[in-house]
């Protein structure tokens, strides 16, 4: 990897994504965290994990081309990557479990309480991580979502009423894992990779042979790490970063330019993000001519999607897939994010079903999106949607049909790495910025990067 | 990047004019005791020649409201004019003042004696009447006149037009001011008024116009509001107006010659990265701060509507002493407010050429129906008109809650990449459409 790569990170209000390309502006590697209350922290855990996904992506295609190693690839990449995964969890278990027993010190009942937990915890971090099926049925990538939903399952078996509520559980995990979130861990491809792969040797009981090229093989990949010309920071915490101002871009600009790249014939983006939704107008270069966005009302954006499925406790992906199973559209007149709540219990009391309500509600919110596409200069011949909610099926369908229903027969383009888009568009920007020699040397580059 | 704007100098004619109008207030305060009678009037269509005319004091309720939001007062008076029962969409002016006569003092700290006279110069904002029926309520003894001045809705005035508000003034206005005064109207004494508001318009014109320099020596936007502060307010017509002008013109002459940008917020702005024309009034609550967003950018704005709300002087119009009811009834018609939306559009367009802008942005005012409607219309006229981009930010005119920073700043600094972005050579313009 002797050439250049590009970092584009944007801080979004509810994630932080980062890409990473090549000069020839193809994705090496994804990233994506929570935001949490520290934007700097999110912003370094999403960098991290877009170079490790570019690494492993290489590792993958290195295992491949090898002449000792490619017979094994189909399963040692799958169970490298998971036991990467593995030791990312457990580095950022080990100061969860660390956590709690700091803060039930001095009280033996709930220290005995956490251990027994803490422990079976554990246990089932080891099964979470053993096959690919595993992985695949966890609802969230991020630790928090899995540690906390863990936690919570465990604590309710041990909670009891009157000698240890399952509050006072519950209240330990909560306050341990602001600190293990704010205080980050050595999660990156150089300070794990090796134990992963010899987990991964270990399990798959790989003869010397095999263990000798893997070995190699790894040093080579961790001695030729990404060269990263420069990084450009997007999103609403992008003030935040240490970045000078010339990299430093709108979301508005990158999600035009990221659209761009991925469907060059884009000239209306709809990005529906965590707290606003923008319709942004672009010409044949992925330059923006005109955009609108909501006022500081939130109402009808990604926000109001996580409070919905709070409320119906979901899964926010599960929440497209049930609306699609609507068999009428109910009609809501109000995405006030404040009010989903009473919205919501309003509707299932007067006997409406869930899925017909959540399809209603996905029409509203795509409705307020029309109004600002409309503002914004309407939907030319070839749409983009960008943002979280492009993966919601049922937030897809509504757009379809009130695309189709306002402005006749469009192309939709909806891409997998439509979250990815914004952060897309600021790496392509942080590529243009080294090409005209404006980065800055230190500042959002490699060495930083390593930081 | 925080600073104590406070330590940030001021140019030394906002000092004299903050000198004047604390004067003013101080002499208001007294006016009662005085003897001075005290008229309430609006910006729009104000006939302060004819007031002076008649030795009389005006106040005028939208430049308090707009004095207490600069001096945050506004959102405690808003709240009192909710409680009485004014809901949330009424214009924030309405309120602020509403809450404001309620205390009984004004945006200074001294008192605001009640009106002996509502005159209600109408130039197309329709909650002007609504305002004026509150105040009627709330001051049962004020004489009221009104002055219906016909919206300009086929973008011309007629003569019938002209004659209609001539005869108002005759029949309704002047007897009304006689009646309260026991003065009679003097003809020649208005002419003298009408002659200095003639030499202050001269100068007020001619520092709007040096912002076609680079760089601009003005911001005619956020600067604007303080140079047309004493043509706006009680000062048109006086000798003190005209001094005024000769002190800000000497002023920006300077600055030309020297090469300098305005005094902002954040000091000096001499790298002007982008010429922007505006269209709507300012946020006033967060004045400075939405001014340093601007600022930071190297945003200077070149030219604004807003400071044509209480005359359209830089398109020629003159107090003319030679025809002194004609020429009030030229001036109310002429009136930013009182002009159509293809009128406003070529307006914006015309300033967009004529101060060679690299766009426009539009402040839409959510407490404001009578002027926020139509601006996506604008937007989007001016865009065809002048191949230049459009910026749009929302926010209000002097209730705090109203004013979203983050949702302003960011769409302004989107608003300013795009236009880096064109101007970096690959982008595309909408194509221009002949004026």
């Amino acid at each position: 990897m002797s050439k250049l790569s590009y970092v584009g990170i944007d801080l979004g209000s509810t994630t932080t994504k980062s890409v990473v390309i090549d000069d020839d502006l193809n994705i090496l590697g994804r990233g994506i965290t929570n935001s949490r209350s520290n934007y700097d922290l999110a912003c370094q855990i999403a960098r991290t994990e877009a170079l490790v996904d570019a690494q492993m992506s290489r590792l993958r295609s290195t295992l491949a081309d090898h002449r000792v190693l490619a017979d094994h690839v189909k399963i040692l990449a799958p169970s490298v990557e998971r036991s990467f995964r593995y030791r990312q969890h457990i580095r950022l278990f080990d100061a969860l479990d660390r956590e709690c027993m700091a803060i039930a010190e001095g009280k033996p009942d709930l220290t005995a309480v956490l251990a027994d937990l803490l422990a079976e915890m554990r246990e089932e971090t080891e099964k979470l991580f053993s096959g690919l099926s595993a992985m695949e049925k966890r609802k969230s990538e991020f630790f928090r979502d899995i540690a906390g939903a863990q936690f919570q399952r465990l604590a309710e078996h041990r909670a009891n009423p009157k000698t240890m509520p399952y509050e006072t559980i519950v209240g330990v995990f909560d306050r341990a894992i602001i600190k293990v979130e704010n205080e980050g861990d050595d999660l990156t491809f150089e300070g794990n990779a090796l134990e992963a792969l010899d987990r991964s040797l270990s399990q798959y009981k790989a003869n010397d042979a095999v263990r000798a090229a893997a070995a190699e093989m790894l040093e080579g990949l961790l001695a030729d790490p990404p060269h990263i010309g420069c990084s450009v920071g997007t999103g609403y915490g992008r003030a935040r970063l240490p970045f000078p101002k010339n990299q430093i871009r709108s979301e508005i600009l990158c999600h035009g330019l990221g659209a761009h790249q991925m469907f060059p014939g884009t000239r209306t983006v709809l990005d529906i993000g965590g707290q606003d939704t923008k319709g942004i107008q672009v010409d044949d270069q992925g330059i923006v001519t005109s955009f609108q966005m909501n006022d500081r009302c939130a109402a009808g954006c990604g926000r109001y999607l996580g409070y919905i499925a709070d409320e119906m406790n979901l899964g926010v992906h599960e929440l497209g897939p049930l609306a699609l199973k609507a068999t009428r559209h109910v009609r809501i007149s109000s995405t006030c994010t404040v009010f989903a709540g009473a919205e919501l219990r309003e509707r299932l009391s007067l006997g409406e079903k869930r899925e017909d309500i959540l399809g209603g509600l996905h029409r509203a919110i795509i409705l307020r999106a029309m109004s600002i596409l409309a503002r914004s200069g309407g939907v030319d011949e070839e749409f983009t949607f960008t943002g979280g909610v492009a993966h919601n099926p049922a937030a897809v369908r509504a757009l379809r049909d009130l695309i189709g229903e306002n402005y006749g027969k469009r192309t939709i383009n909806i891409s997998p790495d439509s979250i990815y888009m914004g952060a897309l568009g600021a790496a392509i920007f942080a590529k243009r910025e080294t090409d005209a020699g404006r980065a800055e040397r230190g500042v959002g580059s490699q060495s930083e990067a390593r930081a | 990047m925080k600073e104590d704007l406070r330590e940030i100098p001021k140019e030394p004619s906002m000092v004299l004019q903050k000198d004047m109008i604390g004067d003013y207030f101080d002499r208001l305060a007294t006016a009662p005791e005085d003897g001075k009678k005290v008229v309430y009037t609006f910006v729009p269509g104000n006939l302060t020649e004819l007031l002076h005319n008649f030795d009389v004091m005006p106040v005028l309720p939208e430049i308090n409201a707009l004095q207490s939001g600069m001096r945050k007062r506004s959102g405690n008076y808003i709240s009192e004019a909710e409680k009485l029962g004014h809901s949330e969409d009424v214009c924030t002016y309405v309120k602020s003042d509403i809450g404001m006569l309620k205390t009984g003092v004004g945006p200074t700290g001294k008192r605001i004696p009640p009106p002996d006279l509502l005159l209600l110069s109408y130039t197309g904002c329709f909650t002007f009447m609504k305002w004026f029926e509150l105040l009627k309520q709330q001051f049962p003894k004020s004489e009221v006149a009104m002055l219906h001045i016909p919206y300009q809705a086929d973008g011309v005035v007629t003569p019938e037009m002209r004659g209609y508000v001539i005869d108002q003034l005759e029949t309704e206005v002047i007897p009304k001011l006689e009646k309260v005064t026991g003065t009679k109207y003097d003809e020649d004494k208005l002419r003298q008024h009408l002659e200095l508001s003639a030499k202050a318009e001269e100068g007020l014109v001619a520092v709007l116009d040096s912002a076609k320099n680079r760089p601009s020596p003005i911001d005619g936007y956020f600067g604007g509001v303080f140079y047309i502060g004493p043509i706006f307010t009680a000062f048109r017509g006086t000798q003190q107006g005209v001094e005024y002008y000769d002190v800000l013109r000497k002023e920006v002459e300077e600055r030309v010659a020297k090469k300098q940008g305005p005094i902002t917020p954040i000091g000096q702005l001499n790298d002007q990265r982008y010429r922007i024309v505006t269209e709507g009034p300012p946020n006033w609550t967060s004045f400075r701060e939405f001014w340093s967003m601007f600022a930071n950018e190297g945003a200077v704005c070149v030219a604004s509507t807003y400071t044509k709300v209480g005359g359209l002087y830089d398109q020629g119009f003159r107090h003319d002493p030679g025809d002194p009811l004609g020429t009030l009834a030229d001036y109310c018609l002429g009136c930013y407010t009182n002009l159509n939306l293809p009128m406003r559009s070529k307006l914006i367009a015309k300033y967009v050429k004529e101060f060679e802008a690299d766009g426009f942005i539009c402040n839409s005012i959510k407490s404001c129906n009578s002027f926020s409607a139509g601006q996506l219309l604008i937007l989007r006229e001016v865009e065809r008109l002048t191949g230049k981009p459009g910026g749009f930010i929302e926010s209000d005119l002097v209730d705090p809650r109203y004013f979203s920073a983050a949702n302003i700043k960011n769409r302004l600094e989107s608003y300013f990449q795009m236009l880096e972005q064109k101007r970096s050579g690959k982008g595309s313009a909408p194509k221009e459409a002949s004026l």
